[in-house]
Order: C-alpha cells, then sequence, then structure tokens
C-alpha cells in the first residue's frame, strides 16, 4: 500500500463549553474527492481550518506527504499546498477579477501576465469566467469561481471547499463538478463538506462522518442511499416534514405592483411585483440569488421604504412603516445573510434576541430593556430550536453556521407573527435540522400565518410550498399551484434565468 | 521576526490592560525625554504625578482637578456615543465655544437681576442649546446631503472663534470694561455664578459632569437607544433590518454630544474662567476626543481617563514652574500618551509573535 497524502491523527479541539473536535482521525489520499459529513456545529469547519491553519489544535497530528504538517497559519499552509474555498467570500466587490485575484497572493505577477494565467486556468479547468469583469456585477456561482481559480493558481495538492454549493444554482453546480472531477483526475485530493447528500453521493469517493466531533462512522456515498447517511449523522431516524392540507383564509398582506430601486450599488430593482398573501399560505419563491431576492425581503420587512398602495396588510398601507412598526402589526422577516445582517456578529445571543424581538415579546418598557426576560427569550430560542451553543451568553461568531441559522428562524417563529418572510431558511442547516425547519414553518402556516420562502432549493420549495413563484431580475411570475407542477413547467417560470451550459471540459 | 497575528476574538485582558500599559509607556518615555532636556526625570514625573495630588500644594491643586477634569469628561462622554456609532464629531471645540457664548449672552442681558433660582437655569438651558444647535449643523448637512460630519463639524471651530472674538471685542464687552476687551464677569455676579463652592473648586459644571456619567452608565446598560447606538457601530446592517433609523442615530448623537459641550463650555464661562474673552477656549474640545478614547468609550472610563488627563495639565504646570521644563515639552509627553495607547490597542485584536527564520 503506498503512504497516502494527507493523514489526520487523534485532532481534539476544545472551546470553552464544547469540544468541537475529538480524537479526529482519517486518511486521504491523492485523487480522492473526500466527504465530511456531520450535523450543525458537528465540528466540520474547525476541522478543515485546522488543516489550514486557522485553528490549533490542542492535540493530534497531521502528516503530508509522510511529513509531519503543523501550518501556524494559513500562509504556511498554502505554501504546503493545501487551498480552501470558504463559503464566505472575501472578494471586493468594485474591484475585477484579476485584481482580486492578485490581492489573495503573497507575490502577484504583472496584471497583464496575470490575466492571461486566469483565461488560461479558467479554460483548462471549464470555468468560465472573464478577467476583466467587475466582481460586483457577477452572480454567486462566478464570485465562486474567482475563489477556485484563486487556490488553483497554487497548483493545491489537498483542495478544502467548507459548503460550497449553497449558494449556486444547479447548473452553476453542475459546472463546479465538472471542474473538480478534472481536478481529481489531475491528483488533486480535494476534501468536501457538505449538507446535500445527494451532490455527495454524486461526487464523493468516501465520506466521513462527525457527530459531536468524533468519527462516527464512514461510509462509501455512492453505495449508501441519502437517508441512510443522514441517519448516521443524527444517530437516529429521520424526520420528514409533514403537513395537514388545511384551508387557505382570508388575505392577509396584499402587495400590488410594488417597484423600488435596490439600496445596494449591484443590487436588482424590484420591478411590478404583485402578489396575494392568504392566512395559511406558504408561498414558494424560486430563481438564482441576485435576481432581487434581498430587495424583495427588505421591501416587505421595512428596511426599504416603498410608494403608497404597494404593500397593504389587512386593509392598511404599510409601504411606508419602518421595521419595528411592521413586526408590532406581525410582519417578520428572516434575511438571507446571517452574520453582520440577521444577527451582530460580535453580540451575544441574548443581545441578537433583542435585536428584533422587542416588540412582539414585549422585552423593552419605556425604553429599557428588561434583560432577565432577553436571556430567557434566547434560551427558549436555543431549546426549541435545538440550537447548540453552550448558553445565550455566547456571542454569534462563535455558533457553527447551520447553528446560528436555526437562532436566526427560531427567533422570527417564536415571535408568532401573522406574516412570515424568509430568505433561504435552511442555507447551510443539517438534513435533520432543515426539516425541523421546514416543519416549523409549515406548522406556522397551518395555526394561519401566512410565509413567504424565498429558497434556491427547488426541492425544498416543492416540499412545503402550496404556491410557486419565481423571482427574475426582479420580476416575480404569475405564482401557480405548486402541487403537480412538473420540472419543465418549473424551468419555463424560472425562464429567462440565466441559462448557462455546462462547460465542455476537455 | 516579529509578526502580527489577528487574534479569533479581542482580547479582554488587554482591552483593559491597554489603558495601563499605555500610561506606564508614556511615564517610561516621558523620563526619557525630560533626561534629554537635562532635567531629573524622576523629580519631573513626581511633580506631574505625585505633587498635584499629595504634595505639600494639594490644597491649591485638588481643586483645579475638579476644574479641569469635569469639561473633559462631559464633553468626552457625549463623544463617546457617536464614536461607538461611527459618528465622528470632531468640533467639540466649537460647541464647546457657542454654548458658553448663548449661556453668556443670556446672563449678560438679564444683568443685574438678582434671582439664581431663574438667571443660572436659564444660561444653562441656553449653553445646552447652542452646543446642541451648532452640532445640529453637522448633523442636518449629513443627513440631508451626505456630507462628512468630521469636515463640517471641525471648520464650524473655526467660525465658532471668529464668533468668539467678535463677542468679546463686541456686543458682549463690559461696558464698565474702560475699553478693555472681554465681557462683565459673569462669576462675580452672584445669579449667574456656575461657583456652587469656588474654594474646593466645586461648580455646577463638575456636578453636571458626574450625572451625565451616571445617565450614560444606565443608557449603555439598560436603555434600547445605548444598544442601538452600540449596534449601528457594530453591524449597520444588522441595525437597519432591527429597525434603527440612522439619520435619527446620527442626530441625537450629535446632538447630546453638542449640549454636553455647550453646558460644559457654559459653567466654565460663568465659573472658572468668569468672562467672555477672544482666548477663552483652551482646547479641551479636542482633548476631549484623546480622554474619550483612553476611557474605552465607557463611562465610568472615561471619568477615569479625564482625571487622569487633568492632572497630567495641572502636574505639568507644576514641573513647568518649578523645574523649567518646556511647554512644548508637556505637550509632547501628552500627545504620546495617545500614540502609546493607539499603539498598545493593536494587542486586544493582534497578538505578537516570534518567528524564525524566513517564510517562503
Ligand atoms: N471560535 C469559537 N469559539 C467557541 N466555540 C466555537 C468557535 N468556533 C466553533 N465553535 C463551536 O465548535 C463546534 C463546532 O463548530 P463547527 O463550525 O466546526 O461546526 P460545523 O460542523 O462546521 O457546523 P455547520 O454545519 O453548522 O457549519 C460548535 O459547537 C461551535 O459552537
Ligand atoms: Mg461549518
Amino acid at each position: 500500500m503506498t503512504e497516502p497524502l494527507m493523514k489526520l491523527e487523534g485532532l481534539t479541539k476544545a472551546y470553552p463549553g464544547v469540544v468541537a473536535n475529538s480524537d479526529v482521525s482519517f486518511e486521504i489520499e491523492a485523487g480522492e474527492v473526500h466527504a465530511l459529513l456531520g450535523e450543525n456545529g458537528a465540528g466540520k469547519s474547525t476541522l478543515v481550518k485546522t488543516i489550514y491553519g486557522l485553528v490549533k489544535p490542542d492535540t493530534g497530528t497531521m502528516t503530508l506527504d509522510g511529513k509531519p504538517f503543523t501550518p501556524a497559519e494559513p500562509r504556511a499552509a498554502r505554501a504546503a499546498g493545501i487551498a480552501m474555498v470558504f463559503q464566505h467570500f472575501s472578494l471586493f466587490e468594485a474591484l475585477d477579477v484579476a485584481e482580486n485575484v492578485a490581492l489573495g497572493m503573497e507575490n502577484p505577477p504583472p496584471m497583464s501576465a496575470l490575466a492571461q494565467r486566469i483565461k488560461e486556468v479558467s479554460e483548462t479547468y471549464g470555468l468560465p469566467l472573464d478577467p476583466s469583469r467587475i466582481v460586483g456585477d457577477l452572480s454567486a456561482g462566478e464570485r465562486q469561481r474567482v475563489e477556485i481559480i484563486r487556490c488553483l493558481l497554487q497548483d493545491p495538492k489537498v483542495l478544502i471547499m467548507d459548503e460550497p454549493t449553497s449558494v449556486l444554482t444547479p447548473q452553476e453546480v453542475d459546472i463546479l463538478f465538472e471542474t473538480l472531477r478534472k481536478l481529481k483526475s489531475e491528483g488533486t485530493a480535494i476534501l468536501y463538506i457538505s449538507h446535500k447528500l445527494e451532490e455527495i453521493r454524486a461526487l464523493c469517493d468516501h465520506a466521513t462522518v462527525l457527530r459531536l466531533g468524533k468519527v462516527v462512522g464512514t461510509c462509501v456515498p455512492r453505495d449508501t442511499s441519502a437517508r441512510e447517511m443522514a441517519e448516521l449523522m443524527v444517530g437516529g431516524t429521520l424526520h420528514v416534514p409533514e403537513r395537514e392540507a388545511g384551508e387557505t383564509g382570508e388575505t392577509l398582506m396584499q402587495i400590488n405592483g410594488l417597484s423600488a430601486p435596490s439600496p445596494a450599488e449591484f443590487g436588482t430593482s424590484l420591478k411590478d411585483i404583485t402578489l396575494e398573501i392568504r392566512a395559511g399560505d406558504v408561498i414558494g419563491i424560486g430563481g438564482v440569488a441576485g435576481n432581487g431576492q434581498d430587495e424583495l425581503l427588505g421591501a416587505l420587512s421595512g428596511e426599504i421604504r416603498v410608494g403608497a398602495g404597494q404593500v397593504a396588510f389587512m386593509g392598511q398601507d404599510i409601504g411606508q412603516l419602518p421595521p419595528d412598526a411592521r413586526r408590532t402589526l406581525g410582519i417578520c422577516a428572516a434575511p438571507e445573510e446571517r452574520m453582520g445582517h440577521a444577527a451582530a456578529p460580535d453580540m451575544s445571543l441574548t443581545e441578537n434576541a433583542a435585536l428584533t424581538a422587542r416588540k412582539r415579546k414585549a422585552l423593552t418598557k419605556k425604553g429599557f430593556i428588561d434583560w432577565g426576560k432577553t436571556r430567557d427569550f434566547a434560551k427558549e430560542i436555543i431549546e426549541r430550536f435545538d440550537v447548540r451553543t453552550p448558553g445565550p451568553g455566547n456571542a454569534a461568531r462563535s455558533l457553527s453556521g447551520g447553528n446560528l441559522q436555526k437562532f436566526v428562524i427560531g427567533r422570527e417563529i417564536l415571535q408568532d407573527p401573522q406574516i412570515l418572510i424568509v430568505n433561504q431558511p435552511t442555507w447551510g442547516v443539517d438534513a435533520s435540522a432543515a426539516a425541523a425547519i421546514r416543519q416549523a414553518l409549515l406548522d406556522l402556516a397551518a395555526k394561519g400565518a401566512g410565509v413567504i420562502v424565498i429558497s434556491q432549493d427547488l426541492d425544498e420549495l416543492m416540499e412545503i410550498s402550496d404556491q410557486f413563484a419565481a423571482l427574475n431580475e426582479g420580476r416575480l411570475s404569475k405564482p401557480r399551484p405548486a402541487q403537480g407542477l412538473t420540472v419543465e413547467e418549473i424551468g419555463l417560470m424560472l425562464g429567462g434565468a440565466h441559462d448557462m451550459e455546462v462547460a465542455h471540459v476537455d | 521576526m516579529i509578526i502580527l497575528e489577528k487574534r479569533p476574538q479581542p482580547s479582554q485582558f488587554w482591552s483593559y490592560g491597554a489603558p495601563l500599559v499605555a500610561v506606564i509607556v508614556t511615564m517610561i518615555f516621558g523620563a526619557a525625554l525630560f533626561a534629554v532636556l537635562g532635567k531629573p526625570p524622576m523629580e519631573a514625573l513626581s511633580k506631574i504625578f505625585w505633587e498635584p495630588l499629595f504634595g505639600e500644594f494639594n490644597f491649591f491643586y485638588l481643586p483645579q482637578l475638579l476644574i479641569k477634569g469635569a469639561p473633559l469628561v462631559a464633553i468626552a462622554l457625549g463623544l463617546s456615543l457617536g464614536f461607538k456609532a461611527g459618528i465622528w464629531n470632531i468640533g467639540a471645540e466649537g460647541q464647546y465655544i457657542i454654548g458658553a457664548l448663548c449661556g453668556a449672552g443670556v446672563g449678560l442681558a438679564l444683568y443685574p437681576m438678582e434671582a439664581r433660582w431663574l438667571v443660572l437655569p436659564a444660561m444653562l438651558i441656553a449653553g445646552a442649546f447652542g452646543g446642541f444647535a451648532w452640532a445640529m449643523i453637522p448633523g442636518i448637512l449629513r443627513v440631508k446631503f451626505n456630507t462628512n460630519e468630521i469636515l463640517v463639524s471641525l471648520m464650524l471651530v473655526y467660525v465658532a472663534e471668529q464668533l468668539l472674538a467678535a463677542m468679546a471685542l463686541g456686543a458682549m464687552k463690559n461696558p464698565e470694561g474702560m475699553g478693555f476687551p472681554g465681557s462683565r464677569n459673569l462669576s462675580q455676579y452672584a445669579s449667574a455664578s456656575s461657583w456652587i463652592d469656588q474654594s474646593n473648586g466645586m461648580h455646577w459644571g463638575v456636578v453636571l459632569a458626574l450625572i451625565a456619567v451616571i445617565f450614560a452608565y444606565i443608557l449603555f446598560t439598560k436603555h434600547i437607544l445605548g444598544f442601538q447606538i452600540n449596534l449601528a457601530g457594530q453591524a449597520p446592517r444588522a441595525a437597519a433590518f432591527s429597525g434603527v433609523n440612522p439619520a435619527r442615530l446620527v442626530l441625537f448623537c450629535l446632538g447630546i454630544s453638542g449640549a454636553l459641550a455647550g453646558i460644559a463650555g457654559l459653567t466654565e464661562v460663568s465659573g472658572p474662567a468668569g468672562v467672555v474673552s477672544i482666548d477663552f477656549n483652551v482646547g479641551y474640545g479636542f482633548t476631549a476626543i484623546i480622554v474619550a478614547f483612553l476611557g474605552r468609550l465607557h463611562p465610568v472610563g472615561i471619568l477615569m481617563a479625564g482625571a487622569l488627563m487633568a492632572l497630567t495639565y495641572i502636574g505639568g504646570d507644576v514641573a513647568q514652574s518649578s523645574l523649567g521644563l518646556p511647554k512644548a515639552a508637556i505637550q509632547v509627553f501628552q500627545g504620546t500618551l495617545l500614540f502609546s495607547l493607539l499603539g498598545i490597542d493593536v494587542l486586544t485584536n493582534y497578538r505578537v509573535r516570534m518567528k524564525q527564520g524566513a517564510v517562503a
């Protein structure tokens, strides 16, 4: 047997109150696509950050190419041949692609040579990308390509991808997978984290499953069903959301010819959107991110004020009301970006509970915050939504991605809203927690609330929506009953969406 | 090679320890500076830090400490609201002057009416309003036209100084002053004087500064406005989502800091300074910026930093007169305090590590 490319032995890393990794060992061969599976907070990100030199393990060793590997910082890891694509991009929107790539390099070559290199790499690996385009104009998938190309330029031996597909469209996922297969055929090892089990089955050769920081099993994804893998992760059986077919009731919210410019420099304006939300309705809104999703949520939550008569709640014109006034009426929202938008990263969970819930939960009296009551509410969210954290005093930043998402969604649902608007509610959330969130959304609707779910995940939308509409360049298609919609019909509704071809790889 | 490494979380220890270390570094640097100037370093330091507090003449210096510290603390507290939220009022000096002018104007207009219950309160209100209104100029310009409040508030300092000169030489000039510039002495006009007990340095500015510390403390620990100020500074998008109105926050922070600076100006002019004169302002509005940061933008921290700053002023005077240290050396010494604080502050977010050999 040949020596494996990378070997991890007994890695342990503890944070105050949690053991993120406990005695983790496994091996990665050259040319292997290795999946890391596990629930939210199982310790996947911590493990790959250890490999990338961002986290120092308490105990344990790593070897690369048979030699001991102890990166003190990402630069050392990169020099040794480790590259990583983070879920949250670190790009400057106002700069072009080549400039962004140069910023990530230690000794960038002259711009023209770099642009040439980017072109070559993007052609070789089937990642269509023009080096002179401004990043602000790129889609999420294209931005990710910038990050990937930045990695490929350093000829990595191991490429780490932490939840790369949660922001991609199905077409973009196909393009990405072609690239990864090509890299694999050249002998690059890929360490791949995702909660999308079908993707893992399509792409990965081996999988290591983590639970509460420990390795609890391994499997060959091709020969294991998604359900089996999910159950391996949870250590129990998986609950599939179900809904009782409820009657839809009176009209709660009426959106009439909603048009609004985007406040963001590279945003999409909303154009003439019309939609009616009834009690008990779950309306799914599909479409590629960046087509007005953020703006639509903002216009409904009150972050963006709109003209008279465009948004009405129970017959009252609310287009000019600020967020707090809308929450008082019963309109809650959960934006897509959890760090810095839905939650303040450096504040505790208690403080983050006060962020949106102070009106509906009566957390303030004459402007004075009742911190005891706020802490209790934060505790309730943590308990009811199974947020894995030592307690409400912890900073939002210290939660794993999926756990913060659970907290944010839980905070809004537990306020008992009349209307709830969520954008990517299960982004980065593991299969069982995603099922729990969807169930909670359905329960809310069953209690008579109207729910708008904006998502890129068509399966998710089909699972929970009564009606489906597509958002495309700021326009919303006419909603149609979700039951019985065929893939072709959905495709037509999304029509005009960037129809990207899978790049041909030679 | 020494490298700086970013900490995953800001260090609690350094966040509180940095001001202390900064003071120590400043002392060491100061000692070296005084030695180079040919003065005995230890004696100079003790003149600055020991003499005013525990020396033979401390009955003279201690009241000075209150007089110098109060305006610094009051102004720095106001500034800290905005600084936390990312709103940069650099023109407190101007608001201080205008507050003094408005308050003094009311006092001089009512002269010689004797009614302490009316005159001083009316002056206080006018002083607070003057500072508030002067701060509203950059506030409204920023909210309406998105101008930079740093530039506007700073420029308005120079406008305020011109106004001060015009008033001292014109409208507010003492008619019985035999032609000398400067107004009537308000501290000798019983109903207008801000003194409570002159021999101890107690005046209304001291009392109001202490009350402001308590209010600011409650604001930040208990009140939704303090929460919103922090939120807006840390995560502006989350603040907008939460429902913080950015325009209102700008006006609130600038308004409060202006009003506090105005009150500080008024209590100064009707007490320790006494008269509206060309050289009435001595830079409290600028020094308060240092005090705000030295105090970590925390109310109690600002109280301590204000006291320390006042001490270096008074101790500086002592050293100047008794050792013949040049004034500039004392100013360099004070400036070093801010420099070393900023330098050492790096340790809150970064960690220093030694590294051997070259890096590939
Ligand atoms: N800087 C930190 N301080 C304290 N605790 C932390 C920190 N980073 C991570 N943790 C904790 O370590 C555990 C593992 O987190 P990690 O981010 O590795 O999970 P994950 O498997 O990537 O989850 P997800 O699928 O939700 O992204 C969690 O309980 C998390 O709260
Ligand atoms: Mg993670």
